[in-house]
């Protein structure tokens, strides 16, 4: 059942299956390392953005009171920016949303807000110390000299953690037991048998296939099939004929007037016909999966 | 003509025909919910989310077993997970949570990891005994635990006077006060959540940042004690210190949580382990947070406006009573 399932999602070496409480495993695409930089750089830009008109929104005020307020908003930011939007939204933030990726607990369960803390204050030694080391050199340390080379082998390991792990989990997510994954987004396209099934019944005399000729091929190649007649494009007249022809001569489909041949009806009728006999096999808990599966 | 088409139609076709509205509608929900949050549903929508989710989820199971048709595969596994995230999402509304927060979660995780809040105070301990005994014997040991930045007018060269005089109050003025306060909550916050973040380092950094902290202390109180300072010095450390070095310990005690889950898993796997422990460990840390907001409260207003030694004494310990309670005796039944 799942390899099946896995297939429908792409088969991508990042997808993962998730029990519900429900009990039913659903499929999630863990976020590649490029998405969730792009998220970061993202919401990284905005902190910045929000810390610049901050500057300017302090400048109104006198200086104690403005350097209170600067000094309050800044933690806030820095402590609070990603806690505070990934409670409010569901586990995601400004950018994780323009890059459609969200935080989700690995377990199946809600994201509690206690993991989405934990996962969030790792970003001190992740995220911001790194950066401080950065821009500020080795005075951004709070310690003495003897602990440096130990901290900062630790900053650099927890930093490339990601790159080091299947699940691409930086600390924060181990931390907290959650991962990041893309929120996935399909859109519904007309069945293409109900479609024929109504359209074109009356016309399919011409296209009729034998037990002998449906059993040549299997799920594997219904749904390459179906991609073919999705497909949209210039070229997809040809495509459809030259895939019309081979199927023909795959299955020994006798066309007796090549000129009379309609490509696009006979692979509309095939599809219908094949999936008619694939389903009725699996509905008896046989699943071909493709034509060498026999 | 109907008959016949139900008839000829295909299992998953049939099936589809009858689901597709269910499907539909969770859609649409589900869009918003992704768009405004699931707080902008109305009461109605509210209702039928969960409803329609079971509804596509059962359906998902069944297009598995009898549908062969992929795009109506891909687009229930994608409608299934979205709807998931949605139910499955952080539910709780901000009041309840934080009366929570504060009813069990915090004194009930902080009792969890007794032991972890134990080991972070006896290291603490250990470096302002290690340091006093040091600095008291060689006072050269001073420059080596206080860096230079930190010691200000507070050194063996300065005169009892001058100690004395830093012990005092500083400027009142009210914006002067509210900006040393913020300045010091921000300062000392990032230190513990520093200190929390390095536990993932199995702990060794946090110990090492603890210990580097009581030796600070241990050199400070040698040095007033060698002028007989001892009892103004415990005043004027009283009033923000009992709660900022609670909140220190415990977001090191946070941190050792998540080394000990890391070194200790047991059974378990270890990132499962991690995964359970460190939602504690950030709730104590959450409430380091806001002791650190205390004590900088405390230190930086408190502090300069209240120079009677006997009221510092007073009303830092009792805070620290009042704290020790709160974490000992609240939350032992859990109300949900």
């Amino acid at each position: 059942m799942s390899d099946a399932s896995m297939r429908v999602q792409g088969a991508s070496k990042l997808v993962r299956g998730v029990v519900t409480p429900e009990g039913v495993e659903v499929f999630v695409r863990l976020a590649s390392l490029g998405e969730r930089a792009s998220a970061l750089a993202l919401d990284l830009a905005i902190m910045i953005a929000a810390l610049i008109v901050l500057g300017f929104a302090a400048l109104l005020f006198d200086t104690q009171v403005s350097l209170t307020f600067g000094i309050i908003a800044l933690f806030l930011l820095r402590a609070f920016y990603f806690t505070g939007f990934e409670i409010a939204w569901n586990g995601s933030t400004p950018g994780k949303r323009m890059t459609s990726l969200r935080v989700l607990n690995r377990r199946g369960g809600s994201l509690a807000p206690a993991a989405v803390i934990g996962r969030n204050l790792m970003r001190e030694v992740e995220l911001f110390l790194p950066l401080s080391l950065v821009t500020a050199g080795a005075a951004a340390l709070p310690t003495g000299p003897w602990t440096d080379i130990a901290m900062l082998t630790w900053v650099a390991v927890l930093a490339a953690l990601p790159l080091f792990n299947r699940d691409r989990l930086r600390a924060g997510d181990m931390v907290a037991g959650t991962w990041v994954v893309v929120a996935p987004r399909r859109v519904l396209l007309p069945d293409l048998a109900a479609v024929r099934t109504l359209q074109h019944r009356e016309a399919d005399i011409d296209y009729r296939f034998t037990e002998a000729q449906l059993a040549v091929y299997g799920v594997r190649e219904l749904q390459l099939l179906e991609d073919v007649l999705r497909a949209s494009g210039d070229d997809v007249a040809d495509m459809r004929r030259d895939v019309a022809q081979r199927i023909a001569r795959k299955i020994g489909h006798a066309v007796i007037d090549m000129t009379e041949f309609d490509s696009a009806r006979f692979l509309e009728a095939f599809y219908a016909a094949q999936r008619r006999r694939l389903e009725t096999e699996l509905a008896f808990g046989r699943r071909r999966r493709d034509k060498n599966d026999r | 003509m109907n008959g016949d088409r139900v008839a000829f139609e295909l299992k998953s076709a049939q099936f589809r025909r009858e689901r597709e509205s269910v499907w539909r509608e969770l859609e649409a929900l589900v869009e918003r919910a992704e768009r405004q949050g699931v707080r902008s549903l109305d009461a109605r929508s509210l209702v039928r989310l969960p409803i329609l989710y079971r509804a596509t989820l059962s359906g998902l199971s069944v297009a598995r077993a009898i549908s062969l048709d992929r795009n109506l595969l891909g687009y229930l596994e994608a409608l299934s997970t979205r709807a998931y995230l949605c139910v499955y999402g952080v539910q709780e509304r901000p009041g309840p949570l934080l009366a929570a927060f504060f009813a069990w979660r915090l004194p009930r995780a902080v009792r969890a990891a007794w032991r972890h809040v134990a080991l972070s105070a006896a290291v603490t301990l250990g470096g302002v005994v290690a340091a006093w005994l040091l600095t008291a014997a060689d006072p050269a040991y001073y420059g080596t635990f206080v860096p230079p930045d930190l010691q200000g007018n507070r050194s063996f060269h300065s005169s009892t006077e001058d100690l004395l005089a830093t012990l005092d109050g500083g400027d009142r003025g009210v914006g002067r006060l509210s900006h040393f306060a913020a300045s010091l909550f921000s300062h000392n916050a990032r230190i513990g959540m520093l200190s929390f973040a390095l536990g993932f380092a199995l702990g060794v950094p946090t110990l090492a940042l603890i210990f580097y902290n009581g030796l600070m202390l241990g050199a400070f109180m040698a040095l007033f004690h060698s002028r007989d300072l001892l009892i103004e010095v415990g005043g004027w450390l009283s009033i923000h210190g009992p709660t900022e070095l609670t909140a220190l310990i415990l977001a090191a005690a946070g941190g050792l949580r998540l080394a000990g889950a890391i070194l200790f898993a047991g059974r378990e796997p270890r990132l499962v382990r991690l995964g359970r422990d460190g939602r504690d460990a950030a709730i104590i840390m959450m409430g380091a947070v806001l002791l650190f907001l205390l004590a900088g409260l405390l230190e930086g207003i408190g502090r300069q406006v209240i120079v009677d030694t006997g009221l510092r004494y007073l009303i830092g310990w009792s805070v620290f009573a009042a704290l020790l309670a709160y974490f000992c005796l609240t939350g032992r039944e859990v109300v949900r």
